[in-house]
């Protein structure tokens, strides 16, 4: 059987299943009140028949049989009374309210076993009118074999259950309409909504990833979904365009090195010169291609960490253990080029992080301000400092050389920029690009600064709770 | 020396193998993980080189059953991936070594006649002597000729490091591994610097050079 396309909908579903729910509930509900009700007017009833019974006995034993029939007939002509019969040991009918009744009656004695049908003296005697009225009764076999019949009219008990089953059907039918009501104003709601999401995620699967879900402004549940799902497509967006310009930058930074490469082992294969020229060929081809592997691994390192997927280890370090260990790794090199390398302030911090890429980070600030800073002006400096400042901890690589332009600083951490004053330098281009990317996977930032010559790069950490 | 060498890259084999020829060495080649794992169970090397992703079973699962069987040939794993956590994993899974591809082959040698050498080790050895320099592990001290040297603490880490692996090249990275513990590739000469105090301190004064550098691959402290 095919399901309506009505059905396919969640909150139709849901609505259906609802109803079917409470209209089980109803019923079961109804029908226990009713058997409750039920039990009860039996018992009542019952109860009255026995009163009826012991003060007929007591009239029967006062007044023998004559004083019996008579209170008979006094309380069968009371208006609602109770169904009284005298009958004689056959069952014919010898005084009472009752003209006839459901044969086999007399039968039994005691309690009827079940309710029986009758017909009132004095009532229209259309022999269909009789199903019409049913009552219960206590039989009685008199001392004298005389039947003594006490019944009471079920009709009562009879309208009852008939209302009953009208409270439910009418329960049932409002629960229908509710749910109808329930289905059309939430699930119409809510699936336009819906769809309002899917059109917008088919436009931009469709390829046009600027595309955005759209916000209510309610801020209920959909809107924080949109809302997700839009903080997941910038990402995506932010990834890809990582991606375009990865791509982008290898090709146009490798090439050139690339090609460099290739013409030099060219050059090597056709020169008439001595092995000796060859080799040395041979080195330089090797070396150029040690440092292209290198710019390679920093590029994807680079896009690892900004993309922030990199599962690098994360501990707590010393960040003024790396200062030393840094700074007395490049010492030499420095004094080599003439620059003073020193430590200015350093405080003890810890900060959760990870000691090779901060190592890695801090290693190509201060090899960037060695670089820039040699044989400029009286006595090159570099001064590296790591300072506790209120929520965050400051490692800072200060410099007295020719500085960056304050409009430039933007695009010197940008991959492969090397600002046209550089350009003469040897290098990736990448170690102020890397260290950015090592401060964004540590939550932190990288700070370009400087004024009156020199350059300051900071690498501000995030500590403890007041970031 | 006798090298297993476990990449199913055909031609990175082949190279590796012809390479390891030239300077002398007897490499064998596994193409998969399983069989890798039958050769270096059974066959008797003096060295493993495990690339990490391999057909049939990765190389770091070859390495563990290795060592959970009592296998402690030295192990190198080749990988493609570079980062710090790959190495730790790589190093806690029973590999001695880690090299990232790509890599240069002076570099692979170097390592792996360093590993080889680690078998018999010089760890025990108090004293470390190569021609008439000596280095005295406890006393912290260094001398030459019977003249006392003096050299700061990484100097002294780094002429040790030298001295421990005597007669072999060690390269750049592995100075900058082993005596400052850093794994990045450093974008300058930075450790040519060091060494070349390094130099001054031992060789000025004395006639016979000790610390030699060796074109495209390292430096080698020898007495020649």
């Amino acid at each position: 059987m095919a399901i309506p396309a009505i059905m396919k909908t969640t909150a139709a579903r849901l609505s259906a299943l609802y109803l079917l729910l409470f209209a089980i509930c109803a019923v079961a509900l109804v029908f226990y009140i009713e058997a409750l009700s039920m039990r009860m007017l039996t018992e009542q009833t019952r109860e009255a028949i026995n009163e009826e019974v012991s003060g007929l006995a007591q009239a029967y034993q006062r007044g023998g049989l004559p004083g019996l029939v008579r209170v008979v007939r006094i309380r069968a002509r009371q208006p609602g009374a109770n169904l009284y019969i005298v009958a004689d040991p056959t069952g014919r009918i010898l005084s009472g309210n009752v003209d006839s009744l459901q044969p086999g009656v007399f039968d039994t004695r005691g309690w009827t076993e079940r309710p029986f049908t009758y017909r009132r003296y004095g009532e229209d005697s259309d022999a269909e009118d009789r199903s019409n009225h049913t009552a219960m009764a206590q039989v009685i076999r008199l001392p004298n074999q005389m039947l003594l019949l006490v019944g009471r009219d079920l009709g009562e008990p009879e309208q009852f259950r008939t209302i009953m089953r009208r409270t439910l059907v009418a329960a049932i039918g409002l629960m229908g309409l509710g749910a109808l009501l329930i289905w059309y104003f939430v699930g119409r709601r809510a699936l336009k909504r819906i769809d309002s999401v899917s059109k917008a995620s088919r436009q931009i699967m469709g390829g046009d990833l600027t595309q955005r879900l759209p916000v209510s402004g309610a801020g209920d549940e959909f809107d924080r979904l949109s809302e997700n799902l839009n903080a997941m497509l910038d990402r995506i967006a932010a990834l890809n365009e990582g991606l375009r310009q990865v791509s982008d930058n290898i090709a146009h930074d490798l090439r050139t090195p690339l090609t460099r490469l290739r013409n030099r082992a060219e050059a090597a294969l056709a020169s008439a010169e001595g092995t000796e020229d060859r080799n040395e060929a041979l080195e330089r081809t090797i070396a150029e291609s040690d440092q292209l592997i290198g710019t390679f691994n920093a590029i994807l390192m680079i896009s690892r960490l900004e993309a922030g997927y990199s599962t690098e280890a994360v501990t707590k370090i010393d960040l003024s253990a790396t200062v030393a260990d840094v700074v007395e790794l490049y010492e030499p090199l420095a004094e080599d080029q003439g620059v003073t390398l020193k430590t200015e302030q350093v405080d003890t911090v810890e900060v959760g992080g990870n000691r090779e890429l901060v190592g890695q980070a801090l290693s190509n600030i201060v090899d960037n301000a060695i670089k820039y800073t040699a044989g400029t002006g009286e006595n090159p400096t570099v001064m590296v400092s790591l300072r506790q400042e209120g929520g965050a901890a400051r490692l800072s690589v200060s410099d007295n050389g020719p500085g960056i332009p304050v409009e430039e600083r933007e695009r010197a951490t940008e991959r492969f920029v090397r600002l046209e004053a550089s350009r003469s330098q040897p290098g990736s281009g990448l170690g102020l690009s890397l260290a950015k990317a090592v401060m964004s996977f540590h939550s932190g930032r990288l700070e370009l600064s400087g004024n009156d010559g020199g350059l300051t790069v900071a690498m501000v950490f995030p500590t403890g709770d007041n970031v | 020396m006798k090298i297993l060498v476990i990449e199913d890259d055909r031609e990175a084999a082949g190279f590796l193998k012809k390479a390891f020829a030239e300077v002398g060495h007897t490499a064998d080649i596994a193409s998969d993980g399983e069989v890798g794992f039958a050769l270096a169970d059974s066959g008797s090397y003096d060295v493993f080189v495990v690339d990490r992703m391999l057909p049939r079973r990765d190389g770091l699962s070859v390495i563990a059953e290795l060592r959970a069987r009592g296998n402690t040939t030295p192990a190198l794993i080749l990988s493609a991936l570079g980062e710090v956590d790959d190495r730790v994993t790589g190093l806690r899974a029973g590999g001695d070594d880690y090299l990232t591809k790509p890599y240069a082959f002076s570099e692979l040698l170097a390592r792996v006649e360093v590993l080889k050498r680690r078998s018999g080790s010089k760890d025990v050895e108090t004293v470390y002597r190569v021609g008439d320099l000596e280095l005295d592990r406890l006393a912290h001290s260094v001398r030459r000729g019977g003249q006392e040297i003096t050299l700061q603490p990484r100097e002294f880490r780094l002429l040790e490091y030298l001295m421990r692996h005597a007669g072999q090249v060690v390269t750049r990275t592995m100075l900058l591994e082993n005596v400052w513990d850093y794994h990045f590739d450093p974008q300058t000469n930075v450790i040519d610097v060091h060494i070349s105090r390094l130099r001054g301190k031992i060789e000025k004064g004395f006639d016979k050079p000790l610390l030699h550098t060796v074109r495209g691959a390292g430096y080698v402290l020898r007495d020649e």
